[in-house]
């Protein structure tokens, strides 16, 4: 029987591997950031241990760090001192870092592939859920809490269990305006955010082989938000051609040898996976969510749903619950609904071709009188990348703020933050009650769809323009 | 770690679903670069409301809490398990645990037992009737039983034996760091290294 893509990659990095006992898997890349590493360190330290390999490691800040005068010294004694510390760790241990100011800074998940340490067939770990995002590359990435982030600075390795694995099929063509985020967001409304426990899923298919790099990120971030620890898709001749230009590509006789290798890297044709699901694209509308999980997602063009339709009864007091949080009266249509912060940015759409797909949209416009628009790319060098395209200016010229990269309002936990009962259209990945700032309202959108909410000043899509 | 066999104690029932680490513990409380003080973070947003369960006297000092379904979804912070240790919680029942959550809990030490939803409901039911309820939950006979109730759980025997033990992971793999040296020997070379640094 054949192996699956994900079943390869574990196989090829296993360490030692004994009967009842989680197999130790060699990691090849450890990210690392300033908000979940420094009980680590601390660890290593009273331990007297050092990095094993300081060399197969990099960090950046991006959590935590302001997106306003970055020149100056973090406003949050709080928040400096955790930035400060990450600094002062690398240091210590000879790790790689870069900072606020440092043309590489930025989201931990832009910067890996920006920089090419990101490739096929890695297993690739970070502190960070949406470490998922590098699967886009055929490698196997998830996120990890901080005691496993100790335990890979002192032994790059780490001892997991197998997990399963899932065939999500994506087959057709999308039609105009609809993007990688709406694949993904009405994968996780269908399969549920449970749905991928224990998985790692695959997705495969002629919609998603048809998706740029950069779109494959987008559904690779969001396996975590299905439940899934790890989403990954087959490297191709896009994969290949995207890695080949980059700082860290390997060269001459090496980048043969890494092809023919990353060439292998595809399901069996005979493999079995654990579960199968596919999705029509033909069929896929831009999606928003409503409530406050991402599975609680709907095509823009329906209404906000009525819990007394629901029949599980666990589902319908979440989806009480979340109305009563949201603010939303079920039967409204949600293309009526107001919003009043706009978010572009995130590791999920903080890329350059989303700050294009955006700009497009906004181009020559202004956004609606009410609309605070937040534009914060994913790094600095998207952010550069940007300027050197005019984008900057056609946001500006809109109405919008442009920052400097981080998460940001992703998570809120910088001074991006919404207010109570504010509501936004954000291109990040959760909607959980007070992930943006306490008492904030998220709809979760496509770039696209973010940009014409900006204009129209309610939830829509670029055809409502 | 401290080793676990068995815990005894009160139980607080939480009846939601799908409690992501944002709940558990919002970023603003992220910024702190040590493991102890996250009991104040603990469920922040709903704690403001005096009806929110962990603000009932009844349930003062439990140490068990009896979750709904897929518990601790979403980020991957451990400082969501440091929160709940820090508040005093030594174990969770859920019918369906996020897997970084899980996998969190178990590095950290935090009891995380798997139980059928109706068993969940059951438990809800007996620790309304009476906030009293002692609970136990033994992981060497692998049980949680109360007022003459008793039901069996499933857990891997190696994170059992390892929880007991109170052993770290970190330890156990040093064990093996011959085997990890041959491996990295025989890594290919064309596998990226961030060092030197190329921009």
């Amino acid at each position: 029987m054949g192996k699956t893509l994900a079943e390869k990659i574990w196989a090829d990095h296993i360490v030692s591997s004994a009967a009842n006992e989680p197999d130790l898997l060699y990691i090849d890349l450890h990210l690392i950031h300033e908000v979940t590493s420094p009980q680590a360190f601390d660890g290593l330290r009273l331990a007297g241990r050092p990095v094993r390999r300081p060399d197969l490691t990099i960090a950046t800040e991006d959590h935590n760090v302001p997106t306003l005068n970055i020149d100056q010294p973090i406003a949050d004694p709080v928040s400096k001192l955790q930035v400060d510390t990450l600094r002062a760790n690398c240091k210590e241990f000879g790790v790689r870092i870069h900072s606020l100011g440092d043309s590489q800074q930025g989201i931990v998940h832009v910067v890996g592939p920006q920089l090419g340490i990101t490739q096929p067939g890695m297993t690739i770990v970070c502190g960070d859920s949406h470490t998922s995002t590098h699967g886009a590359f055929g490698a196997l990435a998830f996120g990890i809490g901080t005691s496993e982030v100790e335990h890979v600075l002192a032994t790059q390795t780490l001892p997991l269990i197998r997990p399963k694995t899932m065939a999500i099929n994506v087959e057709g063509t999308l039609k105009p305006g609809v993007t990688s985020k709406d694949i993904i967001l009405a994968i996780i409304a269908k399969i549920g955010t449970g749905g991928g426990q224990g998985y790692v899923l695959e997705y495969r298919g002629s919609a998603i082989r048809a998706l740029s790099m950069e779109g494959r990120m987008t559904v690779c971030n969001m396996s975590i938000e299905a439940g899934a620890r790890a989403g990954l898709i087959a490297p191709d001749e896009t994969t290949f051609a995207y890695v080949k230009d980059k700082p860290h590509a390997p060269q001459g006789a090496e980048w043969d040898a890494a092809v023919q290798y990353w060439k292998t890297l595809q399901s069996d044709s005979d493999a079995i996976f654990d579960k199968e699901i596919t999705i029509d694209a033909d069929e896929l509308e831009p999606f928003v969510t409503w409530g406050t999980n991402p599975g609680q997602g709907l095509p823009l063009n329906a209404n906000v749903p009525n819990p007394e339709e629901i029949t599980d009864a666990e589902e319908r007091g979440a989806a009480e619950r979340a109305l009563a949080y949201m603010g939303l009266v079920a039967g409204t249509p949600l293309k009526s609904v107001s919003v009043d912060t706009v978010f572009l940015g995130s590791c999920t759409n903080g890329r350059i071709e989303d700050l294009r797909a955006a700009a497009e949209v906004l181009k020559g416009k202004k956004i609606a009188p009410s609309i605070r628009l937040l534009v914060v790319p994913g790094s600095a060098k998207v952010r550069l990348q940007a300027e050197s395209e005019g984008l900057d200016k056609v946001f500006l010229d809109a109405g919008g703020e442009w920052r400097n990269a981080g998460c940001s309002m992703c998570l809120g936990m910088n001074p991006d933050q919404l207010k109570p009962q504010e509501r936004a259209a954000s291109t990040s990945n959760r909607n959980f009650e007070g992930r943006q700032g306490k008492g904030g309202r998220t709809h979760l959108v496509s770039p696209l769809v973010a940009a014409a909410t900006a204009l129209r000043g309610t939830l829509s899509s670029p055809a409502d323009l | 770690m401290e080793k676990f066999i068995s815990h005894t104690g009160r139980a607080i029932p939480l009846r939601r679903s799908n409690v992501d680490t944002d709940q558990i513990i919002p970023a603003v409380y992220l910024k702190r670069v040590t493991k102890s003080g996250f009991e104040d973070g603990l469920f922040s947003a709903w704690r403001s409301d005096p009806e929110f369960v962990l603000n009932k006297s009844e349930y003062e000092g439990a140490t068990i809490l009896v979750a709904g379904p897929d518990f601790g979804t979403g980020s991957s912070r451990e400082h969501a398990v440091w929160a709940l240790q820090n508040y005093g919680f030594k174990v969770v029942l859920s019918s369906r645990f996020a897997d970084i959550f899980r996998g969190n809990s178990q590095k950290a030490g935090l009891l995380t037992v798997l139980l059928a939803q109706e068993v969940i409901e059951e438990i809800w039911q007996a620790i309304e009737k009476d906030p009293t309820t002692a609970i136990t939950v033994d992981l060497e006979s692998k049980s949680v039983h109360y007022a003459g109730v008793n039901h069996s759980f499933e857990i891997d025997d190696y994170t059992r034996w390892r929880l007991m033990e109170g052993l770290d992971d970190i330890g156990l793999t040093l064990k093996k760091i011959d085997e990890v040296s041959a491996f990295e020997a025989k890594r290919a070379a064309f596998k990226p290294k961030t060092l030197p640094a190329l921009q």
